[in-house]
């Protein structure tokens, strides 16, 4: 119970700086978004080490349950910071712990297509048949990573990590576009499924390993996990709540 | 192979909301039913970590296990249909209480209209308004012969509501007021009404107050926490079949619950079905359950699924038109207009699943198409169903998709989009159908269903209509930019769009025409009845699980009387030439 209190203490200071902001008007305002996001990291090395998504040697969850080659982890964080980068706003997908998830993502259920339809016989289907490959989402990556990092070579001759954002961006639109050739894949459906998986990672519950310390949510002002609305949904003003994760649902903890 | 158990006298197939109240009302009269679920057992204590967007509404947790069974989707005959290898457009459910575990809870009467539109297009429109294409038929019963049956279902599930100036009429009131008034329903209200429509608040499954239903069973009051579609309750404040007739039933000791049974062909002589043959998933084994009466209450896949497997009925064939298994299979098209606001914030994460505001005044025949050339039209609404993160990432229509500028504008846009939707109603065309696919097999061995479907002509045009008066009331709200949705080339198996799939085993009066009679009694098989959306004859303007009820209600009337009588209950009308 003492973790609790000492967890919440910490976010309400942190909610309370993000209301006044939001109270002052200044949302998107360049520099504030900035010095907030940092604040944000350096108050939860300060106070929680076990939550903090910037330090990643007090958390034993940042560590690879999928990729093997550190190499592929490196280009998929660099293509997840470009699809969600750091700006303004806050932090972008590496700081809040995207790679990681996916990385488990991979790893587990969603990785190996579990509770999907993989019978053969397998065809091309049209744009409007969806996922047609015999490949799994985690096999996928991997032909997908070794592809931007082929295709960087072919365009700028160097690897994919090396490259400027700007190059990596041309990189991911070809991807996208489907102009890519993969083995057993198309590339879009290679893009679209790290497309989607960022967000996720972003936004999803932090016990998944993103959205870092709720951060994903902070930006968004979105709260997470409330019981109940009843006494606030009719009132007019926007209201900022101290956002909360399914953790706070575990009595024993 | 197959172990041959006791006979009983009556089995469902599923037991969702339909299996739920087939088996409760029987239960209540003194019969033994025997309730086959395929999926695992759950209740609200199974819900108290719900609150997890990745895991329920993007994995989809409490959804259909494709890896056993899926089905195959082509946009038309001359293509190949593939899998459908992961769920999109729409949710299928499985386990106890099937979809009415996490459907919304918008609870609608179908219009009177609905029932009769051939009849009442015919008599106001002329002949052929639509065009041969287009296999519009009556449903067989009329809107005053059902509503009993309507106020029945919204009696057991405690829905919360107001009078609707433009819906079907009502005999009672509903049961609960309606959810609460927002800013967010308030200015579509007021909208509304400076265009003279007749705005009211949606029909609610997501109750208002707590309620105890002539059952006896009680429903919590919404806490409105914004966690209701894909999601199961924490409170037990959404009227499911696991909160109300599934626990009715139990509560008789005449009903018997069967989880894990995965039911895989009915056994058919000819003339009358004899029982199911299903297969224990954590097991293996194999039974054969025998009964006087069977009951398909899985969902519309399964029920068309399921009599096309075991050789019961005529097959529909779209080259003949003859045939009826599989007709008639209808969806919904999603016109609509989003408005974005750049001064103003709504508290967008909070709600409820049926929490919002309509009007009806562009469904059914409410305005004159005289002028137009489609028929039907939709309900109008705002909802405020709870918007997350990953899920709603709204941005003006000429913002990529990823990147800086995409995370700006999602991030900037999250609580300053209100959306304007319509649910479109969806007209049966002749080659739009279901059949099993030649390729395809499940787990089991079992042909696939096969899905024959797109978007016709009526539908681009209705969607053409609602989305520009959605856009009407979005710019009337006050948004400063309003941004209509438009229709896709194809219907598109992948996004998201809607579980509201319909028809296969359709009921009318005409024995050539329809699979089942106004009591969803098969023409052909006098002891087996098909209950679900899969008896819509076309799929109307609303969410359609309302109906559903009603249906289930009548059916349960059917075969109380059944019991009694045996044989046909209704006279089949053949208006033909047999084909």
């Amino acid at each position: 119970m003492a973790e609790n209190n000492e967890k919440t203490t910490m976010s309400r200071r942190r909610f309370i700086k993000n209301s006044s902001y939001v109270a002052g008007g200044a949302i998107g305002g360049g520099v504030l978004g900035t010095v907030l996001g940092r604040n944000l990291l350096n108050d939860n090395q300060g106070t929680a080490p076990e939550e903090s998504s910037g330090d990643s040697s007090q958390n034993f969850n940042r560590a690879l349950m999928y990729f093997t080659r550190e190499k592929d982890f490196n280009i998929l964080s660099q293509a997840t910071e470009r699809i969600f980068p750091d700006d303004d706003n806050g932090p972008g997908a590496i700081a809040l712990g995207v790679p990681f998830f996916i990385d488990h993502q991979l790893a587990g259920a969603y990785g190996h297509n579990d509770r999907e339809y993989m019978q053969g016989p397998f065809y091309p289907g049209s744009d409007f048949q969806g996922y047609q490959t015999r490949l799994k989402r985690h096999e996928v990556f991997d032909v997908g990573i070794q592809a931007m990092d082929r295709e960087s070579q072919k365009e700028f001759d160097a690897s994919f990590e090396e490259l400027e954002g700007e190059q990596q961006d041309q990189i991911l639109k070809k991807l996208q576009d489907g102009d890519v050739k993969l083995k057993g894949v198309t590339s879009s459906t290679f893009f679209e499924l790290l497309r989607s998986a960022t967000i996720e990672g972003a936004y999803s519950d932090p016990l998944y390993g993103g959205n870092g310390n709720m951060e994903g949510w902070m930006m968004k002002e979105f709260p997470g996990n409330y019981m109940s609305y009843i006494d606030e949904i009719d009132e007019e003003e926007f209201i900022t709540k101290e956002p909360k994760a399914l953790r706070a649902h575990i009595s024993t903890q | 192979m197959a172990t041959e158990l006791d006979k009983v006298e009556i089995v469902t197939v599923g037991v969702g909301w339909t299996g739920g109240i087939i088996a409760a009302e029987l239960a209540k009269e003194g019969a033994q039913v025997v309730g086959l679920e395929r999926g695992k057992g759950r209740s609200t204590e199974d819900f108290q970590h719900i609150h997890d967007e990745y895991r329920y509404a993007i994995r989809y947790e409490l959804m259909q296990d494709l890896s056993r069974e899926t089905i195959t989707f082509r946009n038309h005959r001359d293509e190949r249909a593939l899998p459908m290898r992961q769920l999109g457009s729409f949710l299928l459910g499985e386990g106890l209480g099937g979809a009415g575990v996490h459907w919304n809870g918008q609870t609608w009467r179908f219009l009177p209209y609905d029932l009769e539109i051939k009849s009442k297009t015919d008599e106001r429109y002329g002949e052929n308004k639509l065009g041969d294409d287009y296999t519009l038929q009556d449903w067989g019963i009329s809107y005053d012969e059902l509503e009993p049956y309507f106020y029945q279902f919204e009696k057991t599930a405690g829905i919360s509501g107001e009078e609707n100036p433009k819906g079907a009429p009502r005999s009672n009131p509903y049961p609960t007021p309606p959810m609460k008034e927002t800013p967010i329903t308030q200015r579509f209200k007021d909208a509304a009404n400076n265009l003279n429509l007749n705005p009211f608040h949606i029909p609610s499954g997501n109750l208002s107050e707590t309620y105890e239903n002539p059952d006896g069973e009680t429903i919590n009051q919404c806490q409105y926490c914004g966690f209701c579609e894909r999601f199961g309750c924490e409170y037990g404040a959404k009227s499911t079949p696991n909160m109300t007739v599934i626990p009715t039933a139990l509560g008789t000791d005449n009903f018997e619950l069967r989880m894990h049974s995965n039911v895989t062909e009915l056994m058919y002589d000819g003339d009358t079905v004899t029982g199911v043959r299903y297969t224990d998933l954590q097991t293996g084994e194999e039974f054969i359950q025998p009964a006087d009466i069977v009951v398909l209450t899985s969902y519309v896949m399964n029920n068309a699924r399921l009599l096309l497997n075991s050789g019961i009925g005529r097959p529909y064939d779209p080259e003949t038109r003859s045939g009826v298994i599989g007709k008639n299979y209808c969806y919904q098209i999603l016109p609509g207009a989003n408005g974005f606001f750049e001064e103003e914030k709504f508290n967008t994460y909070m709600g409820a699943g049926s929490l919002g505001a309509a009007v009806d005044d562009y469904n059914g025949d409410n305005f004159d198409h005289s002028d137009v050339d489609f028929i039907h039209g939709g309900v109008t609404t705002i909802t405020q169903t709870g918007q997350r993160p990953i899920n709603n990432n709204t941005v003006p229509n000429d913002t990529p998709n990823w990147g800086a500028e995409f995370k700006s504008q999602s991030i900037k846009y999250y609580h300053r989009v209100l959306a304007v939707g319509a649910q479109g109603a969806s007209m049966p065309h002749r080659n739009n159908y279901l059949s099993l696919d030649p390729d395809y097999k499940d787990i089991f061995g079992q042909p696939l269903l096969r899905m024959t479907y797109d978007y016709t002509e009526q539908d681009r045009k209705l969607h053409d209509y609602l989305s520009e008066k959605c856009a009407e009331i979005a710019r009337e709200m006050g948004a400063d930019n309003v941004e209509p949705r438009e229709i896709s080339d194809h219907y598109n198996i992948v996004p998201y769009q809607t579980t509201h799939n319909t028809g296969g085993v359709i009921m009318g009066a005409d024995p050539d025409t329809s699979a089942v009679n106004n009591y969803l009694q098969m023409w052909d098989v006098d002891n087996l009845f098909v209950v679900g959306a899969s008896a819509f004859a076309h799929n109307g303007g609303y969410n359609p699980t309302g109906t559903v009820g009603a249906l289930a209600y009548r059916a349960a009337e059917g075969i109380k009387k059944f019991r009694e009588e045996n044989g046909q209950l209704v006279q089949g009308k053949r208006s033909s030439k047999q084909v």
